[in-house]
């Protein structure tokens, strides 16, 4: 690239302008402008007709007040934590044992795990509602070895949304990890085994640090999203186990009451913010232990 | 071993279930093709269906050229715009589909525009438009930027440069972009949901309203059929012969 005199160096700048300007403006304009108007809108008051009002109020900040969310709030939270924590827990073996794998049966044992993940995901958790009906196979299952009673109801409950929370994001756990496996340098391992380490020391000791970045990203790619899960709870959950997406739609499509749910929407935001904050932090401060260690070599 | 059983568990029933005569699932009543044959005429199914590739032709068209630009552009030039650029671009992929349907409809219904194929379009293409940017940087950083500077100093110019360098080599990226970007389309329902107008439902915000209030076993048949199309596209996709390295 020739910067050539002040003259080239305006029109490379222009250029660079002309080029940024339509994913720029297409991004600010159906991107960061409605993110912006879900902060104003909560701060609106609602008009009669399902739209939105003028002047300010604080009258949607203080019906989040109602006794009903703290509840809500929380087992959204709770979900979500342990939906990552089990994604994580089982994405790290597939993505050690895929990564070990030799190349040919790799591509496929890639391509069957990331299968599931093309289909359709209203159709995967439907399967999961079948499965899980009170006529379902689960449910034979279990009364069959005598670890259930007939009575018992293995849907609209907050465990099956659970299970299914996990089932969908688990394919999003395992893609990042088995990235950075991947790169893994597997005669570290060894070079453990060598020097007297168990398996499994080596495995937790070595290979899980190795990993650390994928793992951060997997936490990102599975917390985020699980925050703000509104069709699982929905189809398998029922009332007794709504999410803080239920409630944006309801106050969406039940009571049509905008500045409700832009309210609902802004604290999901927020809630969102913060563990995206949190990996920015620990990316960085990731990278300086690379380049520290990269310069002491 | 485990986990691929656990991933595939659901689906295996699901498909047994479809040939299953039992309305509403549970145990084997006998093999049948019904829920199929009910499917063929059904007309709101096909009508969401025809919709469904419309959006999701129009919007990968969209995205396609917006991600190729910005990829390029984030690609070729750094500094602050260019950060600018990169965090409003990447933001989306990680922001909840629900959060982001609903700023897309305040947007709409602030602004006055009626919801319906147009909006669900718009917004199909804002989230497309950063997979598709993400699958392309990922191909550039592979790309040999030596082989332009020194097809410029050559004497060519921009439009040989493009047709005759740049599409070929970036040929595989943009049929991976497309692919990635028309699929998450077909897929969406949270987003296009809150987005969607009367008249403009898609397949799976029809598929949720089955699941809802049709018959499970009708469900079970479509899930199929959508399913074996879905498996087809990327199964072929895989076959097709790799970039040469």
């Amino acid at each position: 690239m020739k910067a050539g005199g002040g003259d080239g160096l305006l029109k490379r700048r222009g250029l660079e302008i002309l080029l940024t300007a339509p994913s720029l403006i297409w991004m600010g304009l159906f991107f960061a402008l409605p993110t912006f108007l879900v902060f104003l809108i909560a701060f609106r008051p609602a008009d009669p007709w399902g739209g939105v009002g003028d002047g300010f109020t604080l009258e949607s900040w203080a019906r989040l007040g109602n006794p009903a969310y703290p509840l809500i709030f929380w087992r959204t939270l709770w979900l979500s934590a342990a939906t990552t924590v089990i994604c994580l827990v089982l994405a790290v073996p597939v993505a050690y044992w895929l990564a070990r794998l030799d190349r040919g049966l790799r591509r496929w044992m890639l391509i069957l795990v990331i299968l599931p993940f093309w289909t359709n995901f209203l159709i995967r958790i439907f399967a999961w509602k079948t499965l899980l009906h009170p006529e379902g196979y689960v449910k034979e299952l279990l009364l069959f070895f005598g670890f259930s009673d007939a009575q018992a109801q293995l849907l609209y409950n907050p465990w099956a949304v659970l299970i299914v929370l996990v089932y969908s994001y688990l394919p999003f756990a395992i893609l990042p990890l088995y990235a950075a496996a991947e790169k893994f340098d597997f005669s570290l391992v060894e070079a453990a085994w060598d020097l007297g380490a168990g398996r499994l020391r080596a495995f937790w000791s070595v290979f899980v640090p190795g990993i650390s970045k994928g793992l951060l990203t997997a936490f990102l790619i599975v917390f985020v999203p699980a925050l703000g899960s509104y069709a699982i709870p929905d189809i398998i959950g029922g009332t007794s186990s709504e999410m803080i997406g239920n409630r944006i739609a309801q106050r969406v499509f039940t009571d049509r009451n905008l500045p409700h749910a832009s309210a609902l929407s802004a604290l999901l935001a927020l809630a969102v913010l913060l563990p995206m904050v949190a990996y920015l932090v620990q990316l960085g401060r990731e990278q300086r232990r690379l380049r520290k260690e990269g310069g002491a070599e | 071993m485990a986990a691929l059983l656990f991933l595939y568990l659901p689906i295996i029933v699901l498909v047994i279930q479809s040939f299953n005569t039992a309305r509403y699932g549970g145990s084997w009543q006998g093999f049948t093709l019904d829920w199929y044959r009910q499917l063929a005429g059904n007309a709101p199914i096909q009508r969401a269906t025809v919709n469904t590739l419309i959006v999701a032709s129009v919007s990968t068209f969209f995205s396609l050229v917006l991600g190729t630009l910005a990829a390029w552009v984030l690609h070729r030039y750094k500094g602050g715009l260019q950060r600018l650029h990169y965090l409003l671009v990447y933001a989306p992929l990680v922001i909840p589909d629900i959060l982001m349907g609903m700023s897309l409809l305040l947007l709409f219904v602030q602004a006055g525009i009626p919801l319906g194929r147009g909006t669900i379009i718009i917004a199909h293409t804002t989230f497309c438009f950063s997979y598709v940017t993400l699958v392309l940087i990922g191909r550039l950083q592979d790309f040999d930027d030596n082989l332009i500077d020194a097809a410029l100093d050559l004497g060519a110019r921009w439009p040989t440069i493009i047709t005759r360098i740049l599409l070929p080599l970036l040929g595989p990226g943009l049929a991976a972009g497309a692919l990635l970007a028309f699929t998450l389309s077909v897929d969406d329902f949270v987003i296009t949901f809150l987005v969607a107008g009367p008249g403009s439902t898609t397949l799976p915000v029809h598929v949720y309203g089955m699941m809802k209030f049709g018959s499970p076993a009708l469900v079970n048949a479509l899930s199929v059929l959508f399913m074996a199309a879905t498996f087809a596209i990327v199964l072929t996709s895989q076959l097709l012969p790799k970039e040469k390295s």
